[in-house]
């Protein structure tokens, strides 16, 4: 009895907590979309600070992870095209391979761990030092004034991440045909876009979207949720960010599934 | 003083899980006096603040603050009678992202269409309030707790609200500070005709600041009165939350049947 009971807990809090999530994505929403209208729009200025913050801030790790995955993409696909004499393969397969897949997914990542990470521990702080309860008492929305920039900040800059992180993976595997398999260059980054098609890249940037709305969900609502003084930030922050991840990863496989049933 | 009631409170119930933190409570508020709220740890005091505010709804009972129920406001409804109230919060709540002018200034930019040149004549007009004008530029992390406090203060009367609260004003600043505190929320009081709201278990702040004084016990008002008639109170309970004496019919430590028991068990 005791493990339905934990598995039937488990279902209502899951079905609960994903409620209420949806709940704060709907309400991120309406400021958006409204709030012009009643004249209530958020200051441009924190939507700048808070895409200089994701964005900007997290070029060099994205650059960073894009450029190695590329290499080890093109040193692993050597590995095998080899034996075929077909290492001019490897331009296309890193190129393709990053633009669907591993370019939104691990731009998305290593984005959850820091920016989602540091949204929690902001809003969780201000939470248990009653800055959320003051900006209600002054009468501000705190979604309207917190939520909605970190919204809007990661919606932009995570498709601009994942585009650059196409083009720094591309250049790793660069790297590793010119200078390990001594391809000729030319011919590497001409055969590198000669197989991808315009779909292979927005697909990988629809799903950049909606990582980037997860990721700024996720952080928001656990943010806000915290209790408990420093311990709570300290749980609410690897709550956000371990399911930013879970999250992430199940929406990519939803999408490449939908992605590759519509391909007719 | 007039007698007009600014705030009302009807028979308010509110239970969190199973525990019932509010039990019949119910309370008037006159006009323009500074009004304190006193009671032991759990009894109530910071779960009714928040009612009063609007930033709790009870179970059932009825708040009536300035002269509208709310329970039945909209949100917008709610957030006009907001702009009319402040709050002094017990950490003080400040946001640790911006300047103390930023800080004080925050209602005023958002809720008033004011020149920014305005603005900052009305910030330095509520430092000055608070004895801490030329403060506009540094961060709060870099301010001492009674700093934080005052700015906090400074920060709740910015729209020039008709009623203050204060949580727990005076909780861990030094007697000398705590003064401060005190003769603030007096000064207040009189310069600006606001009706106060004090929240706290400072005895010293309760007796020179007080025009009326309520003292709670689990979730019910005990006694309601003047400073004298609360200090002259036949009640057993009060005269040992007032004198601070830890033997009295409020009960800190169990039974001893109860602790032998459970020791040997």
């Amino acid at each position: 009895m005791n493990f339905i009971e934990t598995i039937g807990s488990l279902i209502i809090t899951t079905g609960r907590q994903t409620r209420n999530l949806l709940a704060l994505f709907f309400d991120t929403i309406y400021w958006i979309v409204a709030g012009p209208f009643k004249n209530k729009f958020v200051k441009s200025g924190s939507i700048f600070s808070q895409m200089v913050f994701a964005g900007a801030g997290s070029l060099i790790i994205a650059s960073f992870v894009a450029l190695f995955t590329g290499i080890v993409i093109a040193m692993q696909s050597a590995y095998q095209l080899s034996r075929f004499g077909a290492n001019i393969y490897i331009a296309p397969m890193v190129a393709v391979g990053l633009a669907r897949e591993l370019a939104p997914v691990l731009t998305a990542l290593v984005v959850a761990g820091r920016v989602g990470a540091a949204i929690t521990a902001e809003l969780g702080t201000m939470k248990v030092t009653e800055q959320i309860e003051a900006l209600e008492t002054m009468a501000l929305n705190p979604i309207r004034f917190l939520v909605v920039p970190r919204f809007l900040a990661l919606l932009i800059m995570l498709p601009c991440l994942t585009i650059l992180a196409d083009l720094i993976g591309i250049f790793g595997g660069f790297l590793v045909g010119v200078f390990m398999l001594h391809l000729d260059p030319y011919r590497y980054v001409t055969f590198s876009f000669k197989f991808m098609l315009w779909k292979d890249v927005w697909t990988g940037l629809v799903k950049s979207v909606v990582f980037g709305i997860t990721i700024a969900m996720v952080g928001c609502y656990t943010g806000l949720k915290t209790k408990g003084g420093a311990e709570g930030v300290g749980k609410s922050t690897t709550l956000s960010v371990v399911t930013s991840f879970i999250l992430i990863i199940l929406f990519d496989c939803l999408l490449t599934g939908l992605f590759y049933f519509t391909q007719k | 003083m007039s007698k007009e009631i600014v705030i009302r409170a009807e028979n308010l119930v509110k239970r969190f899980g199973d525990r019932t933190v509010l039990n019949g409570m119910s309370l008037e508020i006159h006009k323009g006096e500074t009004f304190v709220i006193m009671g032991g740890s759990g009894c109530g005091k910071s779960t009714f603040l928040r009612h009063l505010i609007g930033a709790l709804k009870p179970d059932s009972g009825k708040v009536f603050l300035l002269g509208k129920d709310l329970c039945l406001l909209n949100e917008d409804e709610l957030d006009a009678v907001k702009k009319k109230i402040g709050m002094s919060f017990q950490s003080s709540a400040l946001f640790d992202s911006m300047t103390v002018g930023e800080n004080v200034s925050l209602p005023l930019r958002e809720h008033a269409k004011l020149d920014k040149s305005v603005i900052d004549i009305v910030v330095k007009m509520k430092l000055e309030l608070v004895g801490l004008r030329g403060f506009e530029d540094l961060m709060p992390s870099q301010l001492s707790g009674g700093m934080r406090k005052r700015i906090g203060l400074a920060r709740a009367i910015a729209m020039d609200p008709e009623i203050v609260f204060y949580d727990e004003p005076t909780a861990g600043l030094d007697p000398i500070v705590a003064g401060v505190i005190d003769k603030l929320i007096l000064d207040l009081s009189k310069k600006l005709a606001i009706t106060s709201v004090v929240v706290t278990h400072d005895m010293k702040s309760v007796f020179s600041i007080a025009d009326r004084i309520a003292m709670l016990y689990e979730g019910r008002v005990l006694e309601v009165g003047t400073p004298d008639q609360i200090r002259k109170s036949h009640n057993q309970m009060v005269q040992q939350f007032v004198s601070g004496s830890p033997d009295g019919p409020i009960k800190f430590f169990q039974q001893k049947d109860d602790y032998l028991e459970q020791l040997m068990k």
